[in-house]
């Protein structure tokens, strides 16, 4: 029998992360600024990511929309030769400065990326390897995750009766489930999904956005994704990225049914991109 | 004009087939040249193939002359050289796959590992000789020669480590990072996993390299014909190729035919190795295919 | 061990901030790796000091004008002792010379069908017994030679020595065929398809393909793997110690005895040359000219591939 672990409580938060200037945004960005070597990769930005929000990040390929979610779990910075000047907090902390540990932010913010990565091992050690490295070691209390989190994916009435074979002979979107249950694992406050659908079939696509859904009452979710039919279905507000700047951001419905900026317009209108 | 034309294509035609046959030809001549090598060896030897051959120790009497301190001491010199080499070249691959920044200090370090992947083996006696032999007075044992062959093979295992490393897909690196795992845990729990096939294949390649060598024990003065097993690391000791090679130098064709027969079971010894190398290598080819 | 666990009040998260971390142990690992990998740096440094060293001792003996220029190597004769290099350099370059000439055609023949002709099936049968060749021990080739190769040759070439650069040159050459047609075998394969997809549609056959386009277009690589081929020739020990003799001869005969760098190493470590002696030191000397050789080699074989790198 499974033991459902239960909802965020105020007073839990705050006691992993506690910094007294945390507003109800769980991201908060001003003037971010990031080059690649010389390349202005992103520019001015100001966004903030509300809980239990879905945040879609639309725009062209080559816009900064990857950039910016990578800056948010400080990935960017293993592209190599990286510049970045502004201020992201999470939850009250700045992210960028020196004192902040990318393992302890990224236990916290979990990440699903364009194709699906499990790693070359059982089912069970993908999902489990979140809590392994972050020091869970007892077997009941990892058992216990594995379930909570592959039943959260969707994934778990699929794989039940095969935990120890390969998360390769899982199909993509298994795949892809897979690895948004591994995210889960660590309870994290916030899950960055990286165009997570666009190697996946229709079918595949549709079940990861159903898991989305369902999972936005437990965690916060950025989600980059060049389908803006997709954004439309599933998110709570949109910003639009062109040349490394946000042209606009709103609520979705407003965003898509009255854009303010002629681009935008353009944009979801399919002039361009 | 055109059946000129043609009549020249035709004579081109033709010299394309016959170049075609030649190199087929001399691919097969190189095949006949590996099979003659094997059978000219293998028929004089099988004849000494017996129990006696593996319990005798070396002797003057070429019928009497067996492989048992040689073969316990080959296996007694790769207990050294394995765990040595193999911890030299993972630790190095690591570094300079997954730690080093590209520097001039880095890529000295990658110009020496090439550079000393072609010197001479007998050179490396040479080395082991005047460090291990003499400087740290190991004397002809082992240890000394463990060491020396550990160092032959260095740069084979870690050229064939980083290329292990390097096949892992950086997606697993990122999926990694992404959860919140440091770079040692990566390195530990996801790439090491994922590339032990590939470096196990290079590795046991390299470690049957260091069965096969001669000179550098002939360099360091190992001694041929020994009449006790080996005790301990510094324990003196003699090697298969040592045995094969002084039974070669004999006049008596008797001493030929035991050459023969401490080849074959060199060979097998080998070949055993290299299939296990074979399987490693299907194995995690399959294992990162998804 | 940690003895928290997650409860109706807990969270998962809750229980990793709880459990214990060690974060000092990763920030060390760097630094522990990198002097591991200074082993490397250290043996080369090892190399060229033992060398240097007792070389420097070696010409305070020998004059080093006599040892280069030198014809007449003859350490063992307590009258005339000499020791004049150039015979063992002799030896060296009749031993690689045979080989090339062996290995080079030959090589190149297997590498151009390997990669122009062969189809994957045959490949797949063909590459591992040329890696199987490649796995041969020396001592192996060596035996092969002094008692399959020489008697062989000795029947069309009666007046051919039980010990002679011939046969263990051709047996040095079968030992680097492996190496050249593996590295060729790369180049070659590393052009582009487009070249040879330009070339056939001017008409061209697969042979003058080959040979015209592919060929050419991959010569660096090919002079590259060549040129370390010829350096595993000069390096070679074992087969010439077996077949080739020990007789520094200063002279173009290959139907005799001779001496090369590395068989008179091993001469001297197998005999009873005391520690000390100028015997003792010359060998560290004739080390020195080996390293060198075999390392401008390596290096020239580098700078070519490196430098004639084709920008497809």
């Amino acid at each position: 029998m499974t033991t459902t672990l239960v909802r965020p409580t105020e007073d839990a938060k705050l006691r992993v992360m506690k910094n007294e200037n945390w507003t109800k945004a769980v991201y908060e960005t001003n003037g971010l600024n990031l080059w690649y070597g010389t390349a202005h990769a992103l520019k001015n930005i100001d966004l903030s990511i509300n809980e239990k929000e879905v945040t879609a990040i639309i725009g062209p390929s080559g816009c900064g929309k990857s950039t910016y979610l990578k800056t948010l779990n400080r990935m960017v910075e293993n592209v190599g030769d990286v510049t970045i000047s502004g201020n992201v907090t999470f939850m009250g902390n700045n992210i960028l400065g020196k004192a902040m540990s990318v393992e302890l932010l990224r236990s916290k913010v979990g990440m699903v990326f364009q194709k699906p990565n499990p790693f070359p091992k059982s089912i069970y050690e993908n999902v489990a390897y979140g809590p392994k490295i972050h020091g869970i070691r007892n077997k009941a209390m990892l058992d216990m995750i594995v379930e909570d989190s592959l039943r959260k994916a969707a994934l778990w009435d699929e794989v039940k009766d095969r935990l120890n074979k390969s998360a390769y002979s899982l199909s993509g979107g298994q795949q892809q489930r897979l690895c948004i249950a591994r995210c889960l694992a660590v309870d994290p406050e916030v899950i960055l999904m990286d165009e997570p659908t666009s190697a996946l079939d229709p079918v595949s696509t549709h079940k990861v956005e159903e898991l989305i859904r369902t999972i936005k009452n437990d965690v916060t979710i950025a989600i980059v994704t060049h389908n803006m039919q997709q954004a439309a279905r599933i998110s709570d507000r949109t910003a639009f990225f062109l040349n490394g700047e946000i042209v606009e951001c709103d609520r979705t419905s407003t965003l898509f049914s009255t854009p303010t900026d002629e681009r935008t317009e353009d944009y979801i209108n399919g002039r361009f991109g | 004009m055109d059946r000129v034309l043609q009549s020249k294509i035709n004579r081109r035609l033709t010299k394309d087939s016959a170049m075609k046959w030649l190199f087929g030809a001399v691919v097969a001549a190189v095949l006949g040249i590996t099979f003659f090598l094997f059978y000219g060896i293998g028929a004089d030897g099988v004849g000494r193939l017996n129990l006696s051959f593996f319990t005798n120790f070396g002797s003057r009497f070429p019928e009497k002359a067996g492989i048992k301190a040689a073969l316990v001491g080959t296996l007694a010199l790769m207990a050294v050289v394995i765990p040595v080499s193999m911890f030299l070249g993972l630790c190095s691959a690591i570094y300079l796959e997954e730690y080093a920044k590209k520097n001039k200090w880095t890529a000295f370090i990658e110009m020496n590992i090439s550079n000393l992947a072609g010197v001479p083996s007998v050179v490396f006696g040479l080395l082991g000789l005047t460090v291990f032999v003499r400087a740290l007075l190991l004397g002809n044992s082992i240890l000394a020669a463990g060491l020396t062959m550990s160092l032959l093979i260095l740069p084979i295992i870690i050229v064939a480590s980083q290329e292990a490393l390097r096949s892992v897909p950086d997606t697993l690196r990122e999926a990694s990072y992404g959860m919140g795992a440091t770079k040692w845990q990566t390195i530990i729990h996801v790439i090491l996993p994922s590339a032990t096939g590939s470096i196990l294949t290079g590795s046991i390649l390299s470690f049957s390299r260091a069965i096969g060598e001669t000179a550098p024990l002939i360099v360091l003065g190992i001694p041929v014909i020994v009449q006790f097993l080996p005790t301990g690391p510094l324990s003196t000791f003699t090697a298969l190729p040592m045995q094969i090679y002084d039974w070669a130098k004999r006049p008596q064709p008797e001493f030929a035919d035991a050459a023969s027969a401490g080849i074959i079971v060199l060979m097998v010894l080998l070949i055993t190795m290299n299939g296990f190398a074979i399987y490693f290598r299907n194995r995690s080819e399959k294992k990162l295919k998804s | 061990m940690t003895s928290i666990k997650p409860t109706e009040k807990l969270r998962t998260r809750d229980v990793i901030a709880a459990a214990k971390k060690n974060e000092k142990f990763g920030k060390i690992i760097p630094h522990l790796l990198l002097a591991v990998t200074s082993v490397t740096v250290l043996a080369t440094f090892g190399i060229i000091y033992t060398l240097l060293k007792e070389t420097f001792i070696f010409f305070q003996e020998v004059k080093i004008t006599d040892f280069i220029f030198g014809t007449e190597w003859a350490p063992f004769s307590n009258a005339d002792q000499a020791f004049g290099v150039l015979p063992l350099i002799t030896g060296t370059l009749k031993i690689a010379g045979v080989a090339l000439l062996i290995g080079v055609p030959f090589g190149l023949a297997c590498a151009i069908f390997l990669s122009e002709y062969a189809t994957p099936k045959i490949k797949k049968f063909i590459k591992p017994i040329i890696e199987l060749l490649a796995g041969i021990p020396t001592i192996v080739y060596g035996f092969f030679a002094l008692t399959v190769v020489t008697p062989w040759l000795q029947s069309f070439i009666p007046q051919l020595k039980l010990f002679n650069a011939l046969s263990a040159g051709i047996v040095v050459g079968i030992m680097i065929l492996p190496m050249i047609i593996s590295l060729s075998e790369d180049a070659l394969s590393a052009v582009p398809a487009s070249f040879r997809e330009g070339s056939y549609a001017l008409g061209s056959t697969r042979f003058e393909t080959a040979i015209k386009v592919v060929f050419p277009a991959a010569i660096s690589g090919i002079a590259a793997s060549i040129i370390l081929a010829a350096s595993r020739a000069v390096g070679e020990t074992m087969i010439v110690s077996l077949a080739a003799g020990s007789t520094p001869v200063f002279n173009m005969d290959f139907t005799g005895s001779i001496q090369t760098m590395t068989s008179y190493i091993v001469q001297v470590a197998t005999g009873d040359a005391g520690y000390g002696t100028t015997i003792y030191y010359s060998i560290y000397a004739v080390g020195f000219m080996l390293f060198l050789f075999t390392f401008l080699m390596n290096r020239a074989a580098l700078y070519i591939k490196t430098k004639f790198r084709e920008e497809y």
